[in-house]
C-alpha cells in the first residue's frame, strides 16, 4: 500500500515513527510513574541509561533510588530482587545481555520462579527480568544468545518476547503488572526496527498468553516469535511475489512461549494442514520440538506433512562473519515449507473452505 | 611428561626480584599516585577481634550481676537453649520414627538459634537456612509448621509475611542476597527493619555469599549475616574451605565491620547480634558475624559422622557446651536454683512430647493442589494437567 492512498482516519496524525527500544522505555517509564513500588535496577541502567538506552532518562525522572546502576553482578541483583518483592516491591531488573544472565540462573531458577509455589501462594514474585537476546547484530561470543529454552524448561516462569514496537510496550507494561515473573526476552535487533505509534495513546495489545496471527494464509502455518517474526512475514511476502509456487502462508507470533497459546497455533494448523516452526535458539530440545509435539497431539489427522522446524543449528553461537549462515532466513524458511509434502495426495478437509492457494508442485 | 616445562626451584622473596617499573624511573614522572585512586575506608575499624569475644565466665559478664534486665535475659537464653537442645533431640528422634524425612541438627548451636531469635525485634525479619528451623521455632513459629519441608509435607509451612521469617533455604548462602533486597526495600520505604541472615561455614565459599555482602555494603542496607561456623560443611573442615584468617575477616573486603564471636556463649552472641542490629536500623550499614561453634551431630541423620573427625575433638566441644556454659554463669551468680531448671526442663519436655505427639498424626496433602500455586492463574497446560490427574484420582477411588 503506498501512502498516496492511506485514508487520514486510519493514521491519525499524532503517530510518529518510534523505535521498540523507545516504546520499552516508554513503558518503563509509565511503570514507574503508575506505581511507586517499581524499581528499575540493573548494571549501567542508571546514568548511561543501559547499553541500549532503553533505561534512557528513568534516573533522571525517578532518582537513583527509583531506577539504580547495581553491582556487577548478575546473581545479587536476582538475589536482591527477590527479597524486594517479598517487601511488596515491583522489581524490574535488566540482564545486559542474554549470555550475562547465566550467574543468575541459580537464584532465577531456585527462587524467583519457585517462591510463589513453596510458600503456597503468600509470597508471589511479581518481578520482571529484561533480557536482550538473540543474535544479527554482529555481536562476539557471549552477545547473541537464545536462551528461550532455559527459561521455558522452568516451571513458574513466563517467557515473554514481543516482536513489533505496540507488543514491546504492551507486554512490557503486561509483565510489570503481571503477579507473576515474566522473564522479558527483548529481540535486540529489532531494537531499532519503527512503526508509527502513540505513546500518548499505546495500541490496545492482548494481555500475556495469547497469540496472534500476523499474516492470514491458507497454504501452511509459519509459527514464530521475537526477532523471527519479520523474517517470517518477509518470507511470506517472498513466495507471494515470487508467485512460482504460489503459497499463502499464515504467520502467527507467538507473543509469549509461557503460557503458550495452543488453541490459536492449533485453529490455525488445522485450517492449513501444514506447520513450520521458525526460531533463532538450536533446534534439538529446543521450543520447536515443543511446539511441534503439541501440534501432533492436537492436529493429527488435519496435517498433510510433518511439522517441520528451521532453527538455529545445534551449534554454539557462531562468530558474527558467519551468523548469517547460523540464523533462520528466509530462503531456509521457504525451502522447509518446500518440503512440506506437497507431492502427497490432498484431499480438502470439511472446515478448510478457504483452501489452500498452489499446492501440488 | 617429557617436555613439559619444570617450575624453577623455590622462589626468591618478592622484595629480591621486584624490579623498577617504567613509573619509578628518577626523573621520568611526578612520584604520585595514579590520577583517580583515592583513599577509601579505613580498615582498622573493620576488623574483627583477634579471639572470638565471650561474656560467659569472663569479668564481662561479673559487670552483669544482680537481678536487672541482663539477669532476666541470661534467664530467658538460658531457658530458651534448654528447650532448644531438647527440640533438637526430639526432631532426631522424629527421623528414626519415619516421621521426618531429614533433620539438619543444631545440636551443639542452639547459643547461635536462640540468640538469633531473640535478637530480632518484632518488625524485623529471618533468613534461615535449612539448619535453622531452632531459631524459627525460638522466634515462636508453630514446630510443626517450619518442619513441613523436612517432613516431606509442603515445602514451607509458616506464613513468611506475617511471622517475617523466610523460608528454610535450602541452595547454600542464596537467601543472603535476600535479606539484603528485602532489608533495602525496607529502607527504601523508610521502615525501621533489620533483616538477619544465618548461613554456615561452608556457604561462605558460595558465590551468593560475596555478592550479597558486596551489595549489602554498596547499599548500606540494614542487614546481619551471621555466620555459624560450625567447623564443617558436611565432611569438609573450614581449613578446606578458606584460606582467610578468619571468616569474619571477609567483611573487611566489602568495607563493611567483622565480628567474631564465640558461637556457643549465648549472652555474647547476642550481645554483638543486638549492637549490629541496632546499628543496621539505625542507617549504620551491615555487619558480618562469625559464631565460632560446632555441630555436635553429624549433617544429617543420613551422615555418618565418624569418617572426618574424631571423638576426643567432639569431646572437647562437649565441654564447651552451651547450655552448660550457660548453666555454669547463672549458678555461679546466684540466678538459678533447682525449681528454675526443672521448670525449664518441663517446659522442654512439654513442647516436645507435643510436637512428637502432633507429628505422629499424618498430614493430608491434596494432590490436585499440586497445580494450584504455580503461577497466579494456570496455564492452560496446567489446567490440562490437573484435569488429567483429578480423572486419575476418580479412576483410582472407582476401583477401590
Amino acid at each position: 500500500m503506498s501512502t498516496a492512498t492511506r485514508q487520514p482516519a486510519a493514521q491519525p496524525v499524532d503517530r510518529k515513527p518510534a523505535t521498540m527500544g523507545q516504546a520499552l522505555g516508554r513503558a518503563l517509564r509509565d511503570a514507574m510513574a503508575d506505581d511507586p513500588d517499581v524499581h528499575v535496577f540493573g548494571e549501567d541502567v542508571g546514568t548511561l541509561g543501559g547499553v541500549f538506552r532503553v533505561t534512557d532518562g528513568l534516573a533522571a525522572q525517578f532518582g537513583p533510588d527509583r531506577c539504580t546502576d547495581t553491582p556487577l553482578a548478575e546473581a545479587g541483583i536476582l538475589g536482591t530482587a527477590v527479597g524486594m518483592a517479598m517487601y511488596g516491591l515491583r522489581p524490574v531488573v535488566e540482564m545486559q545481555f542474554d549470555a550475562f544472565a547465566y550467574p543468575g540462573f541459580e537464584q532465577l531458577v531456585s527462587h524467583v520462579a519457585r517462591m510463589r509455589n513453596r510458600t503456597r501462594g503468600r509470597m508471589p514474585m511479581p518481578l520482571t527480568v529484561r533480557v536482550p537476546y538473540g543474535g544479527g547484530i554482529g555481536g562476539v561470543e557471549h552477545h547473541s544468545d537464545s536462551s528461550e529454552a532455559y527459561y521455558m524448561a522452568t516451571p513458574g516462569l513466563h517467557v515473554v518476547a514481543p516482536a513489533t514496537v505496540a507488543d514491546a510496550y504492551g507486554l512490557l507494561r503486561a509483565a510489570i503488572a503481571s503477579d507473576d515473573p515474566v522473564v522479558f526476552l527483548e529481540p535486540k535487533r529489532l531494537y531499532w526496527s519503527k512503526a508509527d505509534w502513540n505513546p500518548q495513546e499505546p495500541d490496545a495489545v492482548p494481555g500475556i498468553g495469547k497469540a496472534v496471527v500476523r499474516r492470514r494464509g491458507s497454504s501452511a502455518t509459519l509459527i514464530t516469535y521475537g526477532p523471527s517474526v519479520p523474517v517470517c512475514l518477509e518470507a511470506a511476502e517472498a513466495t507471494r511475489e515470487d508467485g512460482a509456487e504460489g503459497w499463502d502462508l499464515e504467520v502467527i507470533d507467538l507473543r509469549s512461549l509461557v503460557p503458550f497459546d495452543e488453541e490459536t497455533v492449533a485453529a490455525s494448523v488445522r485450517r492449513t494442514g501444514r506447520a513450520v516452526v521458525v526460531h533463532e535458539s538450536p533446534g534439538f530440545a529446543g521450543p520447536g520440538g515443543e511446539i511441534a509435539a503439541r501440534i501432533t497431539e492436537r492436529c493429527f489427522h488435519h496435517l498433510e506433512a510433518p511439522v517441520l522446524r528451521v532453527a538455529g543449528f545445534d551449534i554454539p553461537y557462531p562468530p558474527p562473519m558467519l551468523e548469517q549462515h547460523h540464523l533462520p532466513g528466509v530462503d531456509r524458511i521457504l525451502d522447509a515449507v518446500a518440503r512440506l509434502q506437497w507431492e502427497s495426495d490432498y484431499t480438502e478437509s470439511p472446515g478448510s473452505a478457504e483452501g489452500r492457494g498452489g499446492g501440488v508442485v | 611428561m617429557s617436555g613439559v616445562p619444570r617450575l624453577p626451584a623455590p622462589q626468591p622473596t618478592h622484595e629480591e626480584v621486584l624490579v623498577m617499573t617504567v613509573l619509578e624511573q628518577p626523573g621520568a614522572y611526578a612520584p604520585a599516585p595514579p590520577p583517580s585512586w583515592r583513599p577509601r575506608t579505613d580498615a582498622g575499624p573493620l576488623l574483627p577481634d583477634t579471639e572470638p569475644y565471650r561474656v560467659l565466665g569472663t569479668r564481662a559478664a561479673g559487670r552483669r550481676e544482680g537481678s536487672g534486665p541482663e539477669a532476666e535475659l541470661l534467664r530467658r537464653l538460658y531457658a530458651a537453649v534448654v528447650r532448644g537442645r531438647r527440640f533438637n533431640e526430639q526432631a532426631t528422634a522424629l527421623t528414626r520414627q519415619g516421621r521426618l524425612a531429614v533433620y539438619p541438627s543444631s545440636r551443639g548451636q542452639e547459643a547461635c538459634q536462640v540468640a538469633a531469635a531473640l535478637a530480632l525485634r518484632e518488625h524485623d525479619w529471618l533468613f534461615p537456612s535449612y539448619r535453622d528451623t531452632l531459631a524459627a521455632v525460638a522466634r515462636g513459629l508453630d514446630p510443626v509448621e517450619v518442619l513441613s519441608l523436612l517432613r516431606g509435607d509442603w515445602h514451607h509451612g509458616y506464613d513468611s509475611p506475617g511471622t517475617r521469617v523466610a523460608p528454610l533455604c535450602t541452595p547454600l548462602a542464596t537467601q543472603l542476597p535476600h535479606a539484603v533486597g528485602l532489608a533495602h526495600a525496607a529502607r527504601l520505604k523508610g521502615d525501621e527493619v533489620a533483616a538477619l541472615a544465618l548461613v554456615g561455614d561452608g556457604g561462605t565459599s558460595e558465590g551468593d555469599f560475596h555478592e550479597a555482602l558486596n551489595f549489602a555494603a554498596v547499599w548500606q542496607a540494614p542487614a546481619v549475616f551471621l555466620v555459624q561456623n560450625n567447623g564443617f560443611a558436611i565432611s569438609v573442615p573450614l581449613a578446606k574451605q578458606t584460606a582467610a584468617p578468619s571468616l569474619a575477616h571477609k567483611a573487611v573486603g566489602y568495607g563493611m565491620p567483622g565480628r567474631l564471636v564465640d558461637g556457643n556463649d549465648a549472652v555474647a552472641v547476642h550481645e554483638v547480634l543486638c549492637e549490629a542490629l541496632d546499628r543496621a536500623r539505625a542507617g549504620g550499614g551491615p555487619t558480618l558475624v562469625e559464631a565460632v561453634t560446632y555441630r555436635l551431630e553429624a549433617h544429617t541423620n543420613a551422615d555418618d559422622a565418624t569418617r572426618y573427625r574424631t571423638d576426643d575433638e567432639v569431646e572437647a566441644w562437649r565441654a564447651h557446651d552451651p547450655v552448660t556454659l550457660l548453666e555454669h554463669e547463672l549458678r555461679g551468680r546466684g540466678l538459678l536454683d533447682e525449681a528454675t531448671v526443672r521448670e525449664a526442663e518441663e517446659a522442654a519436655e512439654q513442647q516436645a512430647a507435643k510436637l512428637r505427639e502432633r507429628m505422629h498424626q499424618d498430614p493430608s496433602l491434596d494432590p490436585t493442589q499440586l497445580f494450584a500455586h504455580v503461577y497466579a492463574e494456570p496455564t492452560p497446560q496446567l489446567r490440562d494437567q490437573a484435569a488429567r490427574l483429578r480423572a486419575e484420582l476418580a479412576a483410582g477411588e472407582e476401583t477401590r
